[in-house]
């Protein structure tokens, strides 16, 4: 609070004026006050320029700028909190934008991690030559499990792969009529590595192989969500900085309120020899309180909504007999949140500032 | 302190508010600057606060050429002058302490210092009772005596009042211009804007009139 008193006590302090001309030696108490000095001068010289007055030491100087940042972050808070009600709306308004973004990209983290989960599953065929038999396929089999970009294998004969065939095709019958077996032993491979180009990488080096005819990466299914999330991250980012510039329309257009609201204030300050920074002060650290407000409303809302979800996620994911669970925020995302919604109130009462404090000039 | 040469001042709607004014304050000096509403008082106060800048000439203030002041200096040259305004211009959501704690807290003092100091300067208005009163609950001339405490807490070597006695009675005006003449006492230098004649040919000061604009007279009235 400007001027928040220092005690509470109200008697009277022995300070009085200084008496006497100007002229006199001053009081030796006086020297230390550096704000002071002018006064205390025997003989004043002209001086060129106003910032004789100011001469404070660095130190002290320093000190009295860091008391007014902390008091200014109180005062505007406690401004803040006395309108409880405005308050919250603007803190509201910017935590649903900000939490609309960020609550796509948790859901897109889970998806992320669901279909991770089936980028496991994700596995190669390959089908091996005719004239190779069982005990080499075994071997290779073997020889391809040492490989550290392959995680798993599995050994198919000819048999095997017919019995599959009669199982899940539902040709079963039609194979009855051919004679012998047409279909190759299988070497079915699940890599350990990720990502769709060395994946991709991998089958073409398998295809090599002179036991494999044929090797096959089922692809299709893998690029296409590849490339969904990717768009899904372009539009989050796009959304993101839509909202972003929402945040900082919001508010701006309150720190622009608050700055007419205290217009008086200000032009009393500034004739009194406040300078613009002083005058900033108060307003940029509102934009810092809404921004921070708002955040951590955001942060509540998204955990809030999490938790919500969770049932039914749950239950969902039990239907596919899996053990998935949603994953919020992690604390680096969440000191991400609180970060980035902080600087936009910075920023937003910044703009706010710049725009019309300027025109409040005493005239 | 103040000095004044061959001062114009020309508005955007081309009023010619100031015509070749001539004048200077020396330090420790105190006069009044009368004429009608309209003769160009509030301009010529408002030159020294630098809130207008001279069209032509030059205006000093403690050595400083006002027209070639950067504006980041402007916060500076204001410290050095305090000011008393005729509609006293307090902050009504304040208490009369912080009222008159503001000049010290913009220049950035110590907070024991500024208790001292706000005390002091309450204490030499007579208000120092009244201190968490806020500016409502006080009367038009306990209102203007807050404005005078503000005015002189930090000590500057320049005092400006305009109108001070705008709106008091005799007795209080009296008063106020008592309060004055101390502070001009202590080495300020001090210039008071008022149309009350009456009282200024009795305080027996320097005079400076300004009719339409121009310095008709200058010196002790008889």
């Amino acid at each position: 609070m400007i001027g928040k008193r220092p005690g509470t006590s109200s008697r009277p302090s022995g300070a009085t004026f200084q008496d006497g001309r100007r002229n006199q030696r001053p009081a030796p108490q006086a020297k230390r006050k550096p704000a002071n000095r002018l006064r205390n001068e025997p003989s004043p010289k002209p001086s060129s320029g106003g910032a004789r007055i100011s001469e404070v030491k660095t130190a002290t100087r320093f000190r009295a700028w860091r008391r007014h940042h902390a008091n200014m972050a109180v005062d505007s808070l406690q401004r803040l909190l006395r309108s409880p009600l405005a308050s919250l709306m603007t803190w509201a308004v910017i935590a649903i934008a900000m939490s609309l973004p960020v609550a796509l990209y948790i859901f897109l983290n889970n998806a992320q991690l669901v279909s991770s989960n089936w980028d496991g599953n994700a596995q190669m065929s390959l089908y091996l030559e005719a004239g190779v038999n069982d005990a080499r396929g075994q071997a290779l089999m073997q020889e391809l499990q040492m490989r550290e970009d392959i995680a798993e294998t599995r050994y198919l004969s000819k048999e095997q792969t017919l019995a599959e065939f009669r199982e899940f095709s539902g040709f079963g019958e039609a194979l009855n009529y051919l004679d012998g077996n047409p279909l190759p032993a299988v070497i079915v491979v699940r890599p350990s590595i990720q990502g769709v180009e060395a994946q991709e990488q991998l089958v073409t080096e398998l295809d090599q192989l002179p036991e494999v005819e044929e090797a096959q990466l089922d692809l299709a299914w893998v690029k296409r969500l590849f490339y969904i999330m990717e768009l899904g991250q372009r539009l989050i980012t796009a959304l993101a900085l839509l909202l972003g510039i929402a945040v900082l329309l919001v508010v701006g257009n309150t720190i622009r309120l608050a700055i007419e609201n205290r217009r008086q204030e200000i032009l009393v300050t500034k004739l009194i020899g406040a300078t613009n920074a002083f005058v900033r002060r108060p307003f940029l650290y509102t934009g810092i309180w809404y921004g921070l407000g708002g955040g951590l409303l955001a942060w509540l809302l998204i955990n809030l909504s999490l938790f919500w979800l969770k049932g039914p996620v749950s239950s969902l994911a039990s239907a596919y007999a899996s053990d998935f669970s949603l994953i919020g925020l992690g604390l680096r995302d969440s000191l991400l949140l609180l970060l980035s919604s902080t600087i936009l109130g910075w920023l937003g009462a910044w703009i706010a500032v710049g725009r019309h404090l300027g025109k409040i000039e005493p005239r | 302190m103040i000095q004044f040469s061959n001062v114009f001042k020309r508005y955007e709607n081309g009023h010619e508010a100031l015509q070749n004014v001539n004048f200077h304050l020396n330090e420790g000096e105190m006069a009044f600057l009368t004429g009608h509403s309209g003769a160009g008082k509030s301009t010529l106060l408002k030159l020294i606060m630098r809130m207008e800048i001279a069209t032509r000439g030059q205006v000093k203030i403690d050595g400083a050429h006002l027209s070639q002041m950067g504006s980041r200096h402007i916060p500076f040259l204001r410290r050095k002058i305090g000011v008393v305004f005729q509609d006293h211009q307090l902050l009504f959501d304040r208490s009369i302490y912080d009222n008159v704690a503001l000049p010290l807290i913009i220049e950035g003092m110590d907070p024991r210092e500024i208790g001292k100091r706000v005390r002091a300067a309450l204490d030499k208005v007579g208000l120092l009772s009244k201190e968490k009163f806020t500016p409502i609950m006080l009367s038009g001339g306990e209102q203007q005596r807050v404005g005078i405490a503000r005015a002189v807490v930090n000590k500057p070597p320049i005092l400006l009042a305009d109108e001070p006695t705008g709106n008091l009675d005799p007795q209080l005006s009296a008063e106020i211009m008592q309060l004055f003449r101390q502070f001009n006492a202590v080495g300020v230098t001090v210039l008071i804007a008022s149309h009350d004649l009456n009282l200024i040919t009795r305080m027996g000061l320097r005079m400076l009139a300004l009719t339409e604009g121009s310095i008709t007279h200058d010196g002790v009235p008889r």
